[in-house]
């Protein structure tokens, strides 16, 4: 995987995580906006996927439990795209709290991925 | 999610709640349902990891692990299904969940032989960000207030 690439998605699901948390909480529906911040980390998340596809071809092998790691990004997958769909259906505020819990969850999982990598199995 | 729901649906501005005909969770604890999901996948994702991967290694642990994964289902979809069926499972999983962190908890800390390998709940949900021994308590804390507003 590529180390810049995958702090760059944490940091984007992080931030639009923490954008949808807020607009939740003072009250903002699920907008194009919130919707479109969880599709961008959906997108990231395949381009993520696509990497790691790639990544043991050009001698970048993965360290950790290849289980693990795709394990981790298939449940990351699945987040965001749930999130939007919930959005879509329950036109509240919450929504949009679910939506940046969802992005704030996937940064984390990110992470761990990277973690699981770049880490040798015990 | 739920039949009797309408589908333009207000809830601060639903009439009273009666009974079972009103979704049970609504508002904030939509978060709650969420976030259980979340929890339901992750620990299923776990799970089948370890299931597939190295089973063979600490049976105990792993088959806790699974257990644990089907009862944040079970709870996840009993939160959100109506009935008073369903309302004995809600009560019932996230129970089984609070003790199950809180004992997990204890043992892996004061005898972590006993758990060399991880489980969702050992140290109380480290790993999870503590998520799984403050979901428990806000879900018996829902449920305790829907209680109190039905009856």
């Amino acid at each position: 995987m590529i180390t810049w690439l995958t702090y760059t998605i944490a940091i984007i699901a992080g931030l639009a995580g923490l954008l949808c948390v807020v607009l939740g909480l003072i009250g903002r529906k699920p907008s194009d906006l919130t919707l479109g911040s969880a599709a961008l980390v959906e997108l990231l998340l395949l381009v993520q996927l696509v990497v790691a596809i790639i990544a043991p071809a050009t001698g970048n092998n993965i360290l950790g439990d290849p289980i693990e790691f795709y394990a981790y990004i298939i449940c990351a997958l699945i987040i965001p795209a749930a999130a939007v769909f919930w959005g879509l259906l329950d036109r509240t505020r919450w929504s949009t709290v679910i939506v940046g819990v969802g992005s704030l969850a996937v940064a984390v999982m990110v992470i761990r991925m990277e973690v699981i990598w770049t880490t040798v199995a015990a | 999610m739920n039949s009797t729901e309408p589908a333009a649906q207000t809830p601060s501005a639903s009439p009273s709640p009666k009974r079972d005909a009103v979704p049970r969770i609504s508002g904030v604890g939509r978060v709650l349902v969420a976030v259980y999901g979340i929890l339901a996948l992750a620990a299923t994702g776990r799970s089948v990891t370890q299931i597939i991967g190295k089973f063979d290694e600490a049976p105990l642990a792993y088959t806790l692990s699974a257990l644990a994964a089907v009862v944040y289902i079970l709870a996840t979809v009993a939160l959100v299904v109506t009935g008073k069926t369903w309302r004995t499972i809600a009560w019932v999983t996230i129970g089984f969940e609070m003790v199950g962190v809180i004992v997990i908890g204890l043992l892996s800390v004061f005898d972590p032989q006993l758990f060399p390998h991880d489980t969702v709940w050992s140290h109380f949900g480290s790993g999870y960000g503590y998520v799984p021994l403050v979901l428990p308590a806000l879900g018996l804390f829902w449920l305790f207030k829907q209680k109190g507003k039905r009856a």
